[in-house]
């Protein structure tokens, strides 16, 4: 049935004992992102640090309100990012935006090495109501990311 | 009302021939998700239409398509007609003392927009209406989005200062704030008729009286409750009265404001544009007299003529049976809905004096988790806000679940939500 093939056992699972969750100090950017259309919102940090030169996502904690998807979804996105280099979470975060995208017809086979438990979100994608759920920590993560990185450039300039 | 129709009899006690209705509404046969029939609980969002309004905007393009007020053919008198004719049912469904009193816009949203502007031009133009420092506009906490954000924008503009009444835990206003609220400063009292989330039928006439003893206008935001019974605009007593034809069985694309004469005399216009002049000169115009001077290019006509034909139908069916209905639907849902553990409804918990929106919340469960079991059951609920934001955080909740009810639901319908209700707990292991 479809609603099993949303609610898979791995969403659950993180929606019921959420990883990282919240808010950590010290943080190099936190952001606040709401889902206008239901509310849902979150509070993020991002801490980086240089390792050899490339900035590598040393943390990221949050505090977020809403539902089973949304929080199951910023669960996953802390554990495929925490401890990747930035340049590699932000493809990490491409491809999941490209999976939720894919109205559960992925062109290509989604890349199951690089999105892990985030996988299971694919039968999100059929929902167009639910799609942003799913993306509302990883937008609040780039958009935190961002801030970080160019927080960072201010500081070496 | 026309013998046979699917209303009660003529004392209008008896409740409606629900089975005869459904008939009307070819969308209740459709099955959704892989065959699983419609339950529509989602009718204050938007209602659905009968075959008698869809069969109007059809008849309407296929025979009688032109332009209004300008074509000197006989389908553009045709149209005319069945434009005019739309606000003249309007206009009677209401109770205005006449026809020029009732203004089409897109939606209700559009309606209170109207007012709003109409406001903030008068202050560019220090006309009558003008807003001056000091002034208020109070509104309440459980307003729909709709009816705050506009009043929002006008303070912005104005200076004008924007207040509001508070709504007690069980969700009623906070009455014992009006005398404070209500003032000589006050210009402008705007509030719900019936909340779209609470159900909670606000006594506006005791709010009109207290409004216009200091002097201050009342617009009623009548969205939720001209859909579900009698609402004449003189026994309400207030001055601007708005509602949208797509949630009383209309099409979309089509609203009414309501206002009395002298302030629509008064009253700078909101949109200009073609049909809304007298007399057009490159440096200034003056304009047509109240509706038209509200009604700047071509209008929706075709679904101004479909919101004649819900009119028709509503009346036909009759507004006391389908209130009475309603209150049936309620009197076994309230009771149903609130012995499910961890569920919290929102607002008025008796039947009484109550419209039949029902919101709630579910301890555990996500209204939009809980809208997603429903929806793969064929249940359609909303979930999220509901476009009254500031009335969930007051509520001290994020979110709700939202089932209403029309002239169309049966008590079967009320089961399968409950039961939906029970289902979701079990998946989710709550
Ligand atoms: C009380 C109330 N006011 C205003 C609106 C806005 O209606 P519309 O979107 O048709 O302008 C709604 C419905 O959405 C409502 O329930």
């Amino acid at each position: 049935m479809l609603l099993e093939s949303m609610y898979q056992e791995i969403i659950l699972d993180h929606y019921r004992n959420p990883h990282h969750k919240g808010l950590r100090d010290p943080y190099d950017a936190q952001v606040y992102h709401v889902n206008p259309t239901c509310g849902d919102e979150v509070t993020l940090r991002v801490t980086l640090k240089d390792v050899g030169g490339e900035q590598v996502v040393d943390d990221v904690s949050y505090e977020s309100l809403g539902c089973s998807i949304s929080q199951a979804s910023a669960s996953v996105m802390t554990d495929l990012v925490i401890g990747k280099p930035v340049s590699e979470a932000m493809k990490i975060g491409d491809a999941f935006l490209a999976l939720m995208q894919s109205k559960g017809q992925a062109r290509s086979e989604p890349d199951e090495d690089l999105l892990e438990d985030a996988l299971a979100f694919a039968g999100v994608s059929k929902y167009p109501a639910r799609i942003k759920c799913a993306l509302l920590s990883w937008m609040a993560w780039k958009d935190a990311t961002a801030r970080a990185l160019a927080e960072t450039d201010g500081g070496q300039a | 009302m026309s013998t046979g129709s699917p209303g009660a009899a003529a004392n209008g006690k008896q409740s409606l021939d629900v089975g005869r209705i459904r008939k009307d509404f070819p969308i209740l046969d459709r099955t959704v998700r892989g065959g699983r029939p419609l339950v529509y609980l989602d009718s204050a969002n938007t209602s659905q239409k009968p075959r008698q309004v869809i069969d109007t905007l059809t008849e309407f393009y296929e025979r009688h398509n032109a332009n209004i007020h300008r074509a000197t053919h006989e389908l553009g008198e045709e149209a005319t007609e069945a434009y005019e004719g739309a606000r003249l049912k309007a206009a009677r469904f209401i109770g205005a003392a006449d026809e020029t009193e009732v203004i089409f816009t897109k939606n209700v949203s559009e309606a209170i927009n109207l007012v709003a502007y109409s406001f903030g031009n008068a202050t560019a133009l220090s006309g009558p209406l003008a807003l001056r420092d000091g002034d208020e506009i109070v509104i309440t906490e459980m307003e729909h989005h709709s009816n705050l954000v506009p009043w929002q924008l006008l303070c912005e503009r104005t200076g004008a200062r924007l207040r509001w009444f508070s709504v007690t835990e069980d969700g009623r206003l906070d009455l014992s704030q009006a005398g404070e609220l209500i003032n000589p400063r006050t210009r402008l009292v705007a509030l719900a008729h019936q909340s779209n989330v609470l159900g909670t039928i606000n006594p506006v006439q005791d709010i009109v009286a207290r409004a216009h003893a200091a002097g201050a206008l009342v617009l009623v935001d009548a969205a939720q409750s001209v859909p579900h019974g009698r609402v004449d605009v003189a026994d309400l007593g207030a001055d601007f009265v708005g509602f949208t034809g797509h949630k009383m069985c209309g099409p979309t694309g089509i609203g009414v404001l309501w206002a009395r004469r002298e302030l629509l005399a008064e009253m700078p216009p909101f949109l200009g544009g073609g049909e809304m002049i007298e007399s057009v000169r490159m440096e200034r115009s003056t304009f047509a007299p109240p509706p038209h001077k509200f009604e700047a290019g071509t209008m929706p006509i075709a679904q101004a003529v479909g919101l004649g034909a819900a009119i028709d139908y509503l009346t036909d069916v009759g507004l006391d049976g389908i209130r009475e209905h309603e209150h049936e639907l309620l009197r076994h849902a309230l009771p149903a809905l609130a012995e499910i553990e961890g569920l919290r409804i929102l607002g008025p918990t008796a039947p009484e004096n109550r419209g039949s929106a029902i919101s709630f919340t579910l301890d555990g469960i996500h209204p939009h988790d809980l809208s997603q079991v429903l929806d793969d059951r064929g249940v359609a609920v909303r979930a999220g806000h509901h476009c009254a934001w500031p009335l969930h955080r007051a509520l001290g909740i994020q979110a709700s679940t939202r089932a209403s009810f029309y002239l169309y639901n049966t008590h079967a319908e009320v089961d399968a939500l409950v039961e939906g209700i029970r289902h979701a707990k079990r998946f989710f292991g709550g």
